[in-house]
């Protein structure tokens, strides 16, 4: 493991909740849910869908749809470049422009979609440097090129009059790459980056971005159900389920020794290489189903999937999220019996 | 809307080496969109002939008449009626004798400068509120909509009609009142392209970059709508110039001795049997017109859209 320089965090959520209201009645998504991000650092957030876990993200920056239909509490305190911390969810109109992109950035899980395919890849870099810097078009363009090849693209100058569709998967996600960072924003999001992407290209990408972070020193957030993928890119992780953290931790301890029944089950459902070709060895899947997050079981939300569960406690008090050890929490009654 | 490319030369050393390397190499090789634009609309046969019959036609309408002996108002007493090919009168002449290409021509003029500024400025008054009611869409978009349908409602000939009759016609009173009735169908078409493109991921990538509103309307999203904005608004010329035609026509647009094509027509109604050409050739200026503009629109829609290429 990399050891982790002990400074201060760039980004602090801290507890945060997104509610939305749908004919009437409040949906909570996301729950009390707090966490931090130092520079250089990598936290994945991990879970399955509907856990929260984009919503979250979206929150921090302003992205849920408007106040009426969404209620989101708590702060994001985000310590910009000018040395001066802003909380992103007060945050007026303005200021969140003014933070979107330039200290705060996110690559979609889609590089199909998301760069605009009516604009040369040029335009899109060069109109994300314009939107937060007094500089030319031209001047743009140049550093346009200069991002292209930084994300790996071979002949840059020729690749910025291209269209999105005139490029692979790949090498869109690399141009969406090239956007997020054209501002050397504090914080990336990555929400799912390499899912829409094979297998050989997702390493790829996965490098990149490894190498972009050693040389910036950008913190990323990496919402990923793809567990593979946190072995290899996290610093720390966290789980959630039905809209709470559940367990929080360094990533290599808790690759290890899982303490909440949910991170283990989820652990022994990825398929190792040592039981390649065993027909009697068969794959853990966990049952059931995820919550619908309008109907929430009593107490721990995980209870009915879970391997430990005790009726009459698991069912009936949520469990608080304790302190395991040091920079380790975790949230089940019964971490230290199991 | 393109591109200085960092360090490699001149944009004309750049598009010879393209033209080049197509030549030798069939075409992989990336080029500067502008360019693309160009083939994709040479590529749409009848867009061409019809981007040439309305250069033709504005060169014919717009210097025509320096090249004839005759104004559009002069009076021929002795030669009224002359058929065409028959005299000096190449189209002949009308029931005053006032030399029918003269006329034709300087009607030219008024009816496609009216088509033409009563669609700038409807598809810009349509594309505005289009884009404002299908992005912010809720109570704001929801009024301007109503709105829309409501113009679209009232029958545009009548309320053409009845406002004609209460200004003083004129071009510029003329241009106004087509546009301010004919706007609706842009808007619309805006509108329902915003509200699918703004759902899109780079719609909000767009705004997660810290773009502002207007920013993400019209540099993001109004871009993807230009095929059918395009297309709108060729067909809008098209309606204008009919619109022009059938006001003048029912005696309300444009006034003589001043000739518009629909003027034109209106005057020769009475002599169809005995002087068919004196509605023979409006009607063909007006067709021609017409039929042009929309297959220009139909190239345009093409040359615009980058995703065609193959």
């Amino acid at each position: 493991m990399k050891a982790i320089p002990a400074a201060a965090p760039t980004l602090v959520v801290d507890g945060v909740s997104v509610s939305f209201r749908r004919s009437g009645t409040l949906i909570h998504a996301v729950h009390d849910v707090s966490f931090f991000v130092r520079p250089g650092e990598t936290l994945a957030l991990v879970g399955e869908s509907g856990s929260g876990k984009s919503v979250t993200n979206l929150a921090i920056m302003q992205l849920t749809p408007p106040a009426p239909r969404t209620l989101v509490k708590g702060r994001a305190l985000l310590t910009c470049k000018d040395g001066v911390t802003r909380d992103l969810i007060a945050a007026s109109g303005e200021q969140i422009r003014a933070i979107r992109g330039n200290e705060i950035a996110m690559i979609f899980q889609e590089p199909m979609t998301s760069l605009n395919p009516v604009l040369t890849i040029g335009d899109q870099i060069a109109e994300a440097i314009v939107l937060h810097r007094r500089v030319s078009k031209r001047q743009a363009l140049r550093d346009a090129a200069e991002l292209v090849s930084l994300v790996g693209i071979p002949d840059a100058a020729k690749r910025l009059s291209n269209y999105p569709h005139h490029l692979s998967g790949g090498m869109r996600q690399r141009v969406v790459i090239a956007m997020a960072i054209s501002c050397q924003p504090r914080v990336v999001v990555a929400d799912e980056p390499t899912t829409a992407l094979d297998v050989t290209v997702q390493a790829q990408i996965l490098e990149l971005l490894k190498n972009l972070q050693r040389q910036t020193g950008m913190a990323i957030i990496f919402i990923t159900h793809n567990l593979g993928v946190v072995a290899e890119v996290a610093d720390r992780v966290m789980v959630m389920y039905g809209g709470r953290l559940v367990e929080e931790g360094d990533a290599l301890p808790l690759f290890e020794k899982p303490l909440m029944p949910y991170t283990a089950a989820l652990l022994n459902s990825v398929p190792r290489m040592d039981m390649a070709g065993r027909r009697d060895v068969v794959l853990d899947a966990i049952r059931g189903s995820v919550p619908d997050p309008s109907h929430l079981p009593p107490g721990c939300a995980f209870h009915p999937r879970c391997n430990f569960f005790v009726a009459g406690r698991c069912d009936a008090t949520q469990p608080p999220l304790e302190e395991a050890r040091e920079g380790r929490r975790v949230r089940c009654l019964r971490w230290r019996e199991i | 809307m393109l591109s200085p490319i960092p360090a490699s030369g001149s944009i004309e050393g750049r598009m010879t080496d393209f033209t080049s390397s197509t030549q030798v190499a069939g075409s992989t090789e990336p080029t500067l969109g502008k360019n693309r634009a160009r083939d994709r609309f040479m590529r749409h046969r009848l867009a061409v002939l019809g981007a040439g019959m309305i250069i033709a036609l504005v060169l014919l309408s717009f210097a025509g008449p320096y090249l004839l002996p005759f104004n559009d108002l002069y009076i021929d007493i002795r030669n009224r009626f002359a058929p065409p090919f028959a005299s000096i009168h190449i189209l002949g002449t009308d029931p005053l004798g006032r030399d029918h290409l003269a006329r034709l021509m300087t009607a030219g003029r008024i009816s496609m400068s009216i088509g033409f500024s009563a669609m700038l400025i409807a598809t810009c008054v349509g594309t505005t509120i289009g884009a404002v009611a299908g992005y912010y869409g809720g109570y704001l978009g929801a009024a301007l909509m109503r709105l829309v349908d409501a113009m679209l409602c009232f029958p545009s000939i009548f309320l053409l009609l009845a406002i004609a009759a209460f200004i003083n016609p004129g071009v510029a009173s003329i241009t106004l009142i087509i546009a301010l009735t004919s706007w609706m169908e842009v808007a619309r078409v805006v509108e329902g392209q915003m509200k699918s493109l703004r759902e899109r991921d780079f719609a909000v990538a767009a705004e997660l970059m810290g773009g502002s509103d207007r920013y993400i309307i019209f540099r993001e999203l109004l871009p993807n709508a230009v095929g059918p904005i395009v297309v709108a608004a060729t067909l809008n010329v098209a309606n204008a110039i009919l619109a022009e035609s059938y006001i003048s026509f029912l005696g309300y647009g444009i006034q003589p001795p001043t000739p518009s094509w629909g003027n034109m027509l209106n005057n020769a109604q009475q002599y169809l049997s005995s002087a068919p050409w004196l509605a023979i050739f409006p009607g063909v200026a007006i067709t021609l017109a017409v039929t042009s503009f929309n297959f220009i629109g139909d190239g345009l829609r093409d040359a615009l859209d980058p995703r065609l290429d193959h």
